[in-house]
């Protein structure tokens, strides 16, 4: 293929790796990569799919099997059994399991947010700048606790005063308040200059 | 205000020369489409692309230089700077690349002479400029969804995107000119090095013209069939519209006239319509073809309409045999011995009459069944079609006895709730609608809305008979009705699989399987090595549609829909004896 360019080498201008806890307690890390004035990349990694769960699930699941082989000798049980294990496995990994999830902002052309799964497949949508009306952190009552998040507010090019629609960020690694407040404001740094 | 670029891939290897292309208006960008080589004369590039200009509809113009030295070249940037003047802009672009670097550097130099660099000054003055790197043949095949007409916005409302996607899909014929051509201007984009065509493909587009004439005078010659006036009287009409064959057909019909009208499509929408119905005729075809070999194959067919009879008339005897239960104490219950024995005659003498039927039919059955065998041939749909309405005839005795029981129960139940109002004292006011009170004044003036006594006596003895009644005609009612149910399942069952046959979209699902970058959700970037003096790279790719949305956008619409009633609807029609028709087609009158 003529003209093949590199894809993310080292050399951006700068980056910076931070440790943060989401807010269940566990520990996530924010990566924001600066690649020009105008363009900045936050990545926040959560934590990987810990092994020691999977061998407890996996042992737990084979027992029971085992057992119910046990009692009614129908060695069905025992491949079901493996075969529920490797597709639940494979489900998990593929459609449930997200390893970091990405905003990239260029400013006045538009917002990507990317979120990378544990089988490296990776879903992405871009919002363009004409449809994207501000980037705010909301706060929201889930059942005895109040949540941070932050969003995207969306308009209609033709009607710029209503927001139509919310498209929450960081949906899978839920950081806290401090991290958010870190991407929002390198956010808003880039979305006042292309105003 | 920052500038937005788009590179065409395929040119970041092209030797220096003019950049070709379009300014997006409404938005501070611009598309590069091609790159024009020396030796040129400007006359004839003028010429070349006003003649292009108006094949494509494009405003195609010279957007600037572009220069990637090789040795022996250098002093063409003074060449490249007095461009400017032969080839009047508002912006002029001035794009390089070196060999051995990665980024390119551009500058861009205003109408006034002013030049604007990017990313020397310091205080954050001056245009940025990004680089978008695009791949061209994917770009010009793909489109956007949601699908808009092409003049339905106008383009500053249009975003960016959308409007370099349908730049590069109208730009075609710029793309026809390869380096094997021997015009006077050489070019270089995704085809220069040579258009490539399939001899099979121009082929069939060659012979695909006089086979559609041909198959549109096919079907204009059974549209003229279907116009004869005896084919238009109301029974026939009446029973055509019932029959799901006739209805299927009439809906095949129309998607033939589609498929094979010799208009090309215009749109995108149209074109994939289009693929999708001939996808599914032909995949309509060959299964029913399948069918039509295994059925006949070891002359199954004659085994299958020797036990036709032999079922029907198993269905009438366990009917009798449940007649006979209903008129002795069914379950426990006491019933009304002479209504009873009234209700269960009156339907053991329809039995009767059928089996008489059905055995008056049983020589032909075989030799009808194997000719309407053969209609799978027109398509596995067409063969369902026939089922449900074979199931339909054979069971039309159950559906008689549905609509006794429903009429009898009905009329019961309307009896005992307007007698029931009479003893409240409230009346039906058929003028408006709605329940009014009545007294029980003898007075002359108002004696037509007076209650007399004798009206309330005949009104009592009413009442209690048909109360007395209500728990024959409900039981009569209650096994008829899920007599009925269960084969109206079993028809909705197959008007279900037909309808998925006519109406999913395979075509729509093999491309997005296949070429996914056709169906585009959207575009999604990703950012190149920097280089630092040179401005920012990234690389567009395609981001394709999600097979959910394939579905529900190329979905061909159907003629049957789905039950309109909700379950409440549907139980409140069979408590209160309405007759209840879940699987009703569309009609035109009723859209």
């Amino acid at each position: 293929m003529r003209g093949c360019f590199l894809l993310l080498t080292p050399l951006v201008i700068s980056m910076a790796e931070e440790e943060f806890t989401d807010i269940n307690g566990n520990s996530i890390s924010l990566d924001c990569q600066t690649h020009s004035d105008f363009c900045r990349e936050f990545t926040v990694t959560s934590p990987k799919l810990s092994l020691r769960k999977v061998m407890v699930y996996t042992c737990f699941v084979w027992l029971f099997a085992y057992a119910v082989f046990f009692f009614t000798e129908n060695t069905a049980v025992l491949s079901s059994a493996i075969i529920l294990t490797l597709a639940g496995m494979m489900i998990h990994i593929h459609f449930v399991k997200v390893d970091h999830e990405t905003l990239l902002i260029i400013g006045s052309l538009g917002v990507q947010l990317s979120s990378s799964y544990a089988s490296g497949r990776e879903s992405t949508i871009f919002i363009e700048m004409n449809k994207l009306k501000d980037i705010v952190i909301n706060e929201a009552v889930y059942m005895h606790s109040i949540i941070y998040y932050l969003c995207i507010l969306i308009k209609d090019p033709a009607d710029p005063e209503t927001v139509t629609s919310v498209v929450p960020l960081f949906q899978s690694s839920n950081p806290r308040l401090n991290c958010l407040v870190q991407v929002y404001r390198s956010c808003q740094e880039i979305l006042a200059q292309s105003r | 205000m920052v500038l937005k670029l788009f590179f065409p891939q395929c040119c970041n290897t092209a030797d220096s020369g003019l950049l070709v292309g379009r300014w997006i208006p409404g938005h501070n960008s611009a598309v590069v489409l091609a790159v024009i080589h020396y030796p040129f004369i400007p006359g004839q590039v003028k010429k070349y692309l006003s003649e292009l200009q108006s094949q494509t509809q494009v405003d195609l113009t010279v957007l600037g230089s572009w220069s990637m030295p090789k040795e022996g070249q250098e002093g063409m940037d003074s060449f490249l700077k007095d461009l400017s003047t032969i080839f009047p802009q508002k912006c002029w672009l001035q794009l390089s690349r070196e060999i051995g670097k990665r980024g390119f550097t551009c500058q861009v130099v205003q109408n006034n002479g002013r030049l604007l660099q990017d990313r020397e000054q310091k205080n954050g003055e001056g245009d940025k400029i990004i680089l978008i790197h695009y791949d061209q043949r994917k770009v010009m095949l793909s489109q956007l969804h949601p699908v808009q007409d092409v003049g339905q916005k106008s383009d500053v409302e249009a975003s960016e995107l959308r409007l370099v996607f349908q730049t590069v899909a109208q730009s075609q014929p710029l793309f026809f000119l390869d380096k094997y051509d021997d015009g006077p201007l050489k070019l270089s984009h995704w085809q220069s090095e040579g258009r490539e065509a399939s001899i099979i493909a121009e082929l069939l587009k060659q012979a695909s013209v006089p086979v559609c004439i041909f198959l549109t005078w096919l079907l204009s010659l059974w549209y003229w069939f279907c116009s004869f006036r005896i084919l238009h009287l109301p029974p026939v009409l009446f029973i055509s519209s019932k029959l799901s064959t006739c209805v299927q057909s009439v809906y095949r019909a129309v998607h033939f006239r589609t498929v094979f009208s010799p208009k090309k499509a215009g749109t995108h929408v149209e074109f994939m319509r289009k693929a999708n119905i001939f996808v599914s005729f032909l995949v309509d075809i060959a299964l029913g073809l399948l069918l039509i070999s295994w059925l006949y194959r070891e002359n199954r067919i004659s085994k299958l309409a020797d036990t036709l009879v032999p079922v029907a008339d198993r269905v009438a005897k366990e009917l009798q045999e449940l007649l006979e239960w209903l008129m002795g104490a069914p379950a426990g219950l006491k019933m009304n011995r002479a209504l009873d024995q009234v209700l269960g005659r009156f339907f053991l003498y329809h039995i009767h009459l059928w089996i008489s039927y059905i055995h008056l039919m049983s020589p032909f059955i075989e030799r009808i069944l194997w000719y309407v065998g053969l209609s799978a041939c027109l398509g596995l749909t067409f063969a369902l079609s026939v089922l449900s309405d074979i199931v339909a005839l054979l069971t039309f005795h159950i559906y008689c006895f549905y609509v006794y029981g429903a009429r009898l129960y009905c009329l019961t139940i309307y009896g005992l709730s307007s007698l029931w109002r009479l003893f409240r004292g409230k009346k039906w006011n058929v003028l408006r609608q709605r329940v009014d009170s009545c007294s029980y004044d003898l007075d002359q003036n108002t004696a037509d809305t007076a209650l007399f006594p004798l009206q309330l006596f005949i009104g009592t003895l009413l009442f209690t008979i048909l109360l007395f009644l209500l728990p024959t005609t409900a039981l009569y009612y209650l096994v008829f009705t899920l007599l009925r149910l269960v084969v109206v399942l079993f028809q909705g069952v197959i008007h279900l699989s037909v309808d998925f046959i006519n109406s999913f979209p395979l075509f729509a699902i093999g491309l997005r399987i296949c070429r996914p970058y056709r169906l585009a959700e959207g575009v999604k970037f990703n950012v190149l090595c920097q280089e630092p003096g040179t401005p920012l790279h990234l690389m567009m790719e395609i981001n394709p549609l999600k097979c959910s949305s394939v579905l529900q956008c190329y979905r061909t619409p159907t003629y049957s829909c789905y039950p309109k009633d909700s379950w409440a609807g549907l139980c409140k029609k069979l408590f209160v004896g309405e007759l209840i028709y879940p699987w009703k087609q569309k009609t035109d009158k009723t859209d």
